[in-house]
């Protein structure tokens, strides 16, 4: 048996005393295949950024974790701080949401893309040649000259593709995108999508997909988790989370999409995301679900296995005909 | 750019222009006859009191007075002092020296010094923070004389480490002489930049593109001088103007308390005596300066922060 | 003997109120007390008066008799330092209104007439800037001679820009919210609005920016009466004390010039903690 290239087990992360009710992750389990694309999906506020971030052992400050955390078999929580750089500069690298947030406004473009590269002892001439063939293989015209410019100079979704040659830059065999396309307009959205699935199919890499974009998960990837209030309420394949919900939450969440096929306005999942200061007993979801039954504030529902799906709702056996 | 540049220097001669109208007015505004003034209220022979007519032209009109003293100046002639019988520019000359070497000293001692407290106050929270937030209040409330006299009676007068006057001969024993004024004038400002360069670093470390520099592995000193310490730099490179400007006249006060004979020292003796041809000319020299510093300022943000290259050259 | 502390804490009370509760602030807040008091009641605090002469305790450190010592003329310290408060603070809070007053008028003016008026009133303003305050102190005292009142002409105009720039933003935000437009609507007249609405709006940035000043212009006029431009000797004055104690420090006497130093230092830092915690309730209760 080969080992998972990205393994969580029952990871629970709690804030520093006093800032928070209930742990932020709360006993989170996933898993991504080698060459796997997967999704994780949620409200903000969720938990699933924290729950990316960790992966390279990124957690809020004074923040404790416990559980399984283990990249190719390596595990993040326990691993030496020189350990972690080499995984962060080779192994594992992130994707984030607001390009013109996530690189340094000040300097050239090349040496955000050859950062990583040089830290490993990569030669500055080596680093720049490397730096612009993976320019030119995220579609910017002009590499070499691209890499002597500044960030303002590039648009939202031009600096994004930096951002992703630059997370590319180490050779990585694990991508973590945090809302990759969020910050961006819809036109640019779809480039960048099919940049990232391209180049995760080309490289063979793992990736895990965070996004509140159900649909978009359901369309890119091979598996999607669905997470609420710091736990997973749902996992299953794509195509059947999107034919056969589960979870109440997972509905309405598709239903919040607006569809293009449909004369049906999409309507909101009504309510609001429980916050870090509330910590409901039983199921999370139940003061904002439909399908409430007194016993669902009582026990916390686990996962449970049906028909190849895993679903964490007390009643999700009556509702699936819904 | 170069339009940018124009403007800027357009503003500073402006600028020099008013400042030099004033400090040549205000020889009329003083109580009494312009000539005796200028005397210093000594009593004078009449061929004294004529000469002094004759330099500054006081039987012209008042703007005819102004223009042929502001071509002097130009051409570097500031007139004659009245106590020194000698040309003002080589009163300043000779003593420029020992004000630029105490100024290049506590440069040197605030940059180093306000930056290192203040990166370290930025990146060791708690304890440390504080002790250099409390050192730092006290230190910016600590006049230049104050700290001098306070240098004085510890590393001059208890330990004897330091001399307490004179301005030394060679080099080494000139920087040895100047290390308590240099220390002295550098106090206040080091305390001040600290400041700064603390607040702008804490709210780099915030950002998000540190983070993400720290997901890349990049090791954590390179974060912090890279991208913590390097984009810190614009707040702390404005507030040098200040600094300058401070510094300037700060070493008036420095001069006098350790009794170095500098042009500081010369504008306050100057003053005492009344001679003021001297006190026209220092006042000029600080104010050129203190504009020039600022212009220096200004040409260089552009060079910390590619963004701001752009707007200023397109800006009307 | 127990009711001492229970006096004290009575005393304390309202400036901890004051304060909101910060130790600091409470701290500074009684220094300034203290020092008001000490200048208002010099006469019969002081245990000395501060020009009588006791040649026995020339320079002789600190004695049950004099606590912080004498000078070099056998004065005592402590009763200098306890009148030097008078022109201590005198000074400075002149300069303070006057720069506070002239600001205000500069900076709401040039923000509620803009054009022209802002930019003449700006670009007058950056003047202002490129002369350091003590330069000009320097200067009219050339002109004028020494004394108190060039010094503290000159501090008044220098000051004004810094209370200016800051009233004329503050004022620019205010003048763009919607209730000053419906005064105006109202046919009040821009003096009426000026006076009834935008300053008291304003008036807490202002005033701490003039605590902050207030320090900054003790710190200056000090310079000026050390150098022996101002206050001038034999006034009890810190400044000058320090400028007449200094000649005896290289005879091993510190308490003549460092008393009055250390009341400089800690006076300013009471000040500048004042003011940057108004500043701060401000910020706060905009968020």
């Amino acid at each position: 048996m080969t080992t998972r290239l990205l393994e969580i087990e029952n990871l629970t992360v709690r804030l520093a005393a006093g800032q928070a009710a209930r742990p932020i992750i709360d006993g989170v389990s996933l898993h991504v295949e080698h060459g796997e694309a997967v999704g994780l999906v949620g409200e903000s506020g969720s938990g699933k950024s924290v729950t990316c971030r960790s992966v390279l052992g990124l957690f809020p400050e004074g923040a404790e974790a416990a559980g399984g955390l283990r990249v190719d078999g390596a595990d993040i929580l326990t691993m030496s701080p020189t350990r972690l750089r080499d995984l962060r500069r080779r192994d594992a690298s992130m994707i984030f949401q607001d390009p013109r947030a996530s690189i340094n406004p000040l300097r050239r473009i090349g040496d955000f893309v050859t950062e990583g590269l040089r830290a490993s002892g990569v030669s500055r001439k080596g680093a720049l040649d490397r730096a612009e063939e993976l320019l030119e293989s995220v579609g910017i015209r002009a590499p070499r000259a691209a890499l002597r410019r500044y960030p303002h100079e590039f648009s939202g979704g031009m600096l994004q593709r930096v951002m992703i040659a630059g997370a590319l830059a180490g050779g990585p065999r694990l991508l973590l995108a945090d809302e990759p396309t969020t910050a961006l307009d819809v036109t640019t959205q779809a480039e960048v999508v099919s940049i990232l699935t391209r180049l995760q199919a080309e490289r063979d890499m793992g990736m895990l997909f965070v996004t509140h974009d159900l649909e978009l998960a359901a369309a890119i990837c091979d598996r999607v988790y669905v997470m609420y209030a710091g736990r997973i309420v749902e996992a299953q394949s794509a195509e059947g989370l999107f034919s056969r919900p589960r979870h109440p939450y997972t509905s309405g969440l598709l239903a919040a999409t607006p569809r293009l096929e449909s004369d049906r306005p999409p309507h909101g999942v009504p309510g609001r995301p429980v916050s870090l200061s509330e910590a409901p007993s039983g199921c999370a979801f139940a003061a904002r679900c439909a399908h409430a039954r007194p016993g669902c504030t009582e026990h916390e529902p686990g996962l449970r296995e049906i028909d190849g799906a895993q679903v964490a709702c007390l009643r999700a056996e009556e509702l699936i005909h819904d | 750019m170069a339009g940018f540049l124009l403007r800027r220097i357009g503003g500073i001669a402006v600028t020099l222009l008013v400042t030099s109208f004033l400090v040549f007015g205000s020889v009329h505004l003083a109580p009494g006859d312009p000539a005796s003034f200028l005397l210093g209220g000594r009593s004078a022979s009449p061929a004294a009191v004529a000469a002094i007519k004759e330099q500054y032209h006081l039987d012209d009109p008042f703007l005819v007075q102004y223009t042929k003293w502001i071509g002097g100046v130009v051409t570097g002639d500031f007139g004659k002092s009245a106590t020194f019988r000698q040309d003002v520019g080589g009163l300043i000359a000779a003593r420029l020296p020992t004000t630029l070497l105490l100024i290049g000293y506590a440069g040197v001692l605030i940059l180093v010094g306000g930056l290192a407290f203040g990166a370290l106050a930025a990146l060791r929270r708690g304890v440390v923070d504080r002790a250099v937030l409390v050192g730092t209040g006290i230190a910016t409330a600590t006049p230049s004389f104050v700290a001098a006299i306070g240098l004085i009676s510890l590393f001059a007068v208890r330990l004897g480490w330091f001399p307490a006057f004179g301005n030394g001969g060679g080099f080494g024993d000139r920087i040895y002489h100047l290390t308590l004024p240099a220390a002295a004038l550098a106090l206040t400002f080091v305390g001040l930049l600290a400041r700064v360069t603390r607040t702008s670093m804490l709210e780099e470390l915030g950002r998000e593109h540190v983070e993400v520099a720290r997901s890349r592995g990049v090791p954590g000193s390179d974060v912090v001088r890279r991208h913590v310490l390097r984009n810190a730099l614009g707040p702390i490179t404005t507030v040098t103007g200040t600094v300058v400007a401070g510094l300037l006249v700060a070493t008036s006060i420095v001069e006098t308390a350790f009794g170095l004979s500098g042009v500081g020292q010369l504008l306050v003796s100057s003053v005492t005596v009344k001679d003021f041809p001297v006190v026209q000319a220092v006042s000029l020299l600080v104010v050129l300066a203190f504009v020039t510093a600022n212009l220096v300022v200004d040409l260089v943000h552009p060079l910390i922060d590619p963004r701001l290259s752009h707007a200023k050259g397109g800006k009307a | 003997m127990t009711a001492v502390p229970i006096h004290r804490r009575r005393l304390l009370a309202p400036l901890a109120r004051i304060a909101g509760g910060d130790k600091l602030v409470t701290a500074a807040l009684a220094v300034l007390a203290v020092l008001i008091v000490a200048a208002a009641f010099a006469p019969w605090i002081a245990p000395y008066d501060p020009d009588s002469v006791d040649l026995s305790a020339t320079l002789s450190g600190s004695t049950p008799e004099h606590l912080l010592g004498a000078d070099q003329s056998g004065r005592d310290v402590l009763s200098r330092l306890i009148f030097g408060a008078r022109t201590g603070l005198l000074g400075p809070l002149v300069v303070v209104i006057v720069s506070t007053l002239l600001g205000m008028l500069i900076g709401v003016a040039a923000a509620w007439h803009g054009g022209v008026v802002d930019s003449v009133l700006s670009r007058a303003m950056e003047l202002i800037f490129s002369f350091p305050a003590l330069l000009l102190a320097i200067i009219l005292v050339a002109v004028f001679g020494v004394g108190l009142t060039a010094p503290v002409i000159a501090m008044s105009v220098a000051y004004a820009p810094y209370v200016g720039r800051l009233a004329r933003g503050v004022a620019l935000q205010e003048k763009a919210r919607p209730y000053i437009q419906a005064y105006k609507v109202q046919g009040w007249s821009g003096w009426v609005i000026c006076v009834k609405h935008l300053l008291p709006n304003i008036a807490p940035l202002i005033l701490a920016q003039s605590a902050i000043n207030f320090g900054y212009a003790l710190m200056d006029l000090a310079a000026l009466s050390f150098l022996g431009f101002g206050v001038q000797p034999p006034t009890a004055d810190w400044g000058a004390m320090i400028n007449e104690g200094s000649s005896s420090l290289l005879q091993g006497a510190m308490l003549p010039a460092l008393a009055p130093g250390v009341a400089i230092v800690i006076t300013v830092v009471a000040f500048s903690l004042v003011g940057e915690s108004i500043a701060d309730r401000v910020a706060r209760r905009e968020q």
